[in-house]
């Protein structure tokens, strides 16, 4: 399956895109997703090694299983306030 | 309350959006750019947002300090794109019948936000060069 992942930030700029596409197989999980992503985009190892993912804009953690429905976002470390 | 606003944040608009005859304590937290970060200048902040998990996740804040202290009102505004040096990028206002349910909800309400909720700061330095602002999960200072 394929999946659309949000990217923000410093992810954002090291990607050159707010979007990318990953293909999975089916019943992959987060954990999975976030290998296959340092492994499509080498420059965004140090980020995504360290970020959280959201779907449906809820954060998940390693283990929860991607749906390709979903929206999907990479949230590297946060910096508000 | 929760607003998430390109436009300069009002402080005396959130101060009244908590006013409450209940209150006998209000606190105001404002976090605004800052000149200088470890001896570097910067002119301005940038500031990004996901938009609309940024503001659940702030409405997720303000129900959880709300079952946690006995808050009259809480407000939260935060303000992406450029925000000068001086400017405020957040502010926070609780109102409370005693004091410390305030005091305690509005420092764990700014705490917890520069954690969780996903906004992200780009530092545009007086040498012209920028950077994003991603903290490294060990503690330090901010």
């Amino acid at each position: 399956m394929k999946v659309i992942v949000k990217l923000f930030a410093g992810a954002r700029e090291l990607a050159g895109a707010e979007e990318v596409s990953v293909e999975l197989t089916a019943g992959a999980t987060v954990g999975q997703l976030r290998e296959q992503l340092i492994a499509n985009y080498a420059q965004l190892r140090p980020l995504v090694g360290h970020a959280m993912f959201a779907i449906g804009a809820v954060y998940c953690d390693d283990s929860v299983e991607v749906s390709e429905q979903a929206e999907i976002a990479c949230i590297p470390p946060v910096s508000g306030g | 309350m929760i607003e998430i606003t390109k436009s300069p944040i009002d402080t005396v608009k959130l101060l009244e959006q908590v006013q409450s005859s209940e209150a006998g304590a209000t606190v105001l937290f404002v976090g605004a750019t800052r000149r200088v970060t470890e001896g570097r200048e910067t002119v301005r902040l940038h500031y990004e947002a996901y938009e609309t998990m940024a503001t659940a996740e702030l409405q997720r804040l303000e129900q959880a300090a709300r079952r946690r202290w006995p808050l009259e009102q809480c407000a939260i505004s935060h303000r992406l794109g450029t925000v000068p040096v001086g400017e405020a990028s957040v502010a926070i206002a609780v109102s409370s019948a005693h004091r410390d349910a305030a005091f305690e909800a509005g420092r764990w309400l700014i705490d917890t936000l520069k954690q969780s909720v996903p906004i992200w700061k780009q530092e545009q330095w007086a040498d012209g060069s920028s950077e994003w602002v991603h903290p490294t999960p060990s503690p330090g200072k901010k």
